[in-house]
């Protein structure tokens, strides 16, 4: 079998003495789509951050691509990573926020086109031609000159999702793409993930509350409690026939209103 | 018998004077605000100390002190280690408010640049910017329009300042005011005329950094 895309290594992470994530292993194969669903403060976004390198790790180890996140070789040891080891890491990574967190004082084109030019290095036309082509893509073609505050949250989270790929990430990190957004405008956000999913090369991670959208998309769900996974399945095994109790506990709490 | 016409001419020579001490002296404070207020802010533990310094020490002595220290002592300290330090009045003047307004900016700058949110510099983060990337394409863009209306009240102090240039023989608009109300013992029409020059020239002011604030902060009056 080959290496993981993604392999966490009983990994710890602690906020002063509140253990986020407590030996934690995990892995996500190339071109895997795994979401991870779990209550509030089971770590679960916690583990986007660690591979968007947002929080460092208190323990164990994290690989992407078989490379070391946090750390990297010297003289045969694995130190801590330096800032240029985690530049170079990251490009493999794309996020999209549960806030959208776009930049404000840019168009919605020069969101997509301001890091594939300044960090990638490409020419301003090579930049827009991969803007638009990803405006196309989600459907904002006609709102490439507007800034992000004239859009709504839909469309600003799908300008997210667009600025992300524009670095042609290999793994795709959604964290609550959807849970800032007006229930009327879930629908066209999920749609473009939708489609993202279909690509075989793409990895995706995503965390979130739209159980019905991870089942439907998901190659694997993994059930987050306490830092840990609880359980691990096709969405088929997790939703449909669930093994451990907290995880029948969280399905029944989340889908009574379903 | 002089008209208070009269007075316009020389006054008015003045006026142009404190314009261009303003003019300089703000721009050269502003390069001074984001120098201080960037380097406070450095992960490089010196340049913090120096703008540190630099903030603490200009805004705590008087600005009548550092323009006489600058014009006066400057020259006698170069001579005791052989150096010419003369300033010429216009230099002194220019370097003692720009120096002054500029402690009091880098306050403003890093203010600015420390409430640009936190998800701003995570967002910056995952697109792989550089920490200096960051600062200058992500951060500054934000903090420059929540600069601007403290930006707006130390360029019209600025102006105000100008008038103690008069102390070290500058002939700004106070300068001429003194030279008429001498001359003339006419007081009470030389200020007031000389209240109303600069009250006009700070509404001017006003104005032009109302204009330049609507400018760089076009982005956030855009509305659906």
């Amino acid at each position: 079998m080959s290496e993981p895309m993604i392999r966490f290594d009983k990994v710890e992470k602690s906020f002063g003495t509140f253990n986020v994530l407590k030996d934690l292993d995990f892995e996500v194969a190339r071109g895997e789509k795994v979401t991870i669903i779990g209550p509030s403060g089971s770590g679960k976004s916690t583990v986007l951050r660690i591979l968007m390198t947002l929080e460092d790790i208190t323990g164990g180890a994290v690989y992407v691509g078989g490379d070391p996140l946090w750390h990297e070789e010297k003289g045969g040891k694995l130190v801590p990573a330096s800032e240029g080891h985690l530049r170079q890491m990251r490009t493999q990574l794309g996020m999209v926020f549960q806030s959208f967190n776009l930049f404000p004082h840019m168009t919605v084109l020069r969101n997509l086109t301001e890091a594939p030019r300044v960090v990638l290095g490409l020419s301003k036309a090579e930049a827009k031609d991969r803007a638009e082509e990803l405006l196309e893509l989600v459907g904002l073609t006609e709102h490439a000159h507007k800034f992000p505050n004239q859009l709504s949250g839909g469309q600003q989270q799908r300008v997210g999702i667009a600025r992300a790929l524009a670095m042609r990430p290999k793994v795709m990190l959604f964290d609550e793409p959807t849970s800032a957004l007006d229930p009327e405008l879930v629908g066209e956000v999920l749609n473009v993930i939708r489609g993202l999913s279909e690509e075989h090369d793409l990895t995706m991670l995503m965390v979130t509350h739209e159980m019905r959208f991870a089942r439907e998309i998901s190659d694997r769900v993994c059930f987050f409690d306490g830092g840990k996974i609880c359980e691990s399945g096709t969405p088929e095994e997790i939703f449909g026939n669930p093994k451990e109790e907290r995880t029948k506990q969280f399905l029944h709490a989340v889908l009574e209103g379903d | 018998m002089v008209s208070w016409t009269d007075y316009l001419v020389p006054l008015s020579q003045g006026a142009w004077v404190t314009v261009q001490l303003t003019f300089w002296s703000t721009i050269l404070g502003a390069i001074l605000s984001f120098a201080g207020g960037i380097g406070k802010l450095s992960p490089i533990r010196p340049v913090r100390w120096l703008s540190v310094t630099y903030v603490e020490v200009f805004r705590g002595t008087s600005l009548l002190v550092q323009l006489f220290w600058l014009y006066f002592a400057l020259p006698v300290a170069g001579d005791a280690i052989g150096v010419n330090l003369r300033l010429p009045p216009v230099t002194a003047g220019v370097l003692a408010l720009s120096l002054n307004i500029g402690a009091y900016g880098a306050e403003v700058v890093r203010g600015a640049i420390q409430s640009v949110s936190k998800a701003q510099y995570e967002a910056a983060k995952a697109m792989n910017f550089t920490p200096r990337q960051t600062l200058w394409r992500v951060a500054l863009p934000q903090a420059i329009p929540e600069m601007m209306p403290s930006f707006s009240n130390l360029a019209v102090q600025n102006l105000k300042d100008t008038a103690l240039a008069s102390l070290i023989s500058l002939g700004d608009l106070a300068f001429k005011a003194e030279q008429l109300r001498n001359y003339y013992q006419d007081s009470t029409t030389v200020y007031t005329i000389v209240l109303f020059m600069y009250f006009g020239m700070a509404l001017v002011l006003s104005v032009l950094m109302r204009l330049l604030e609507r400018n760089v902060g076009r982005w956030r009056g855009a509305r659906r």
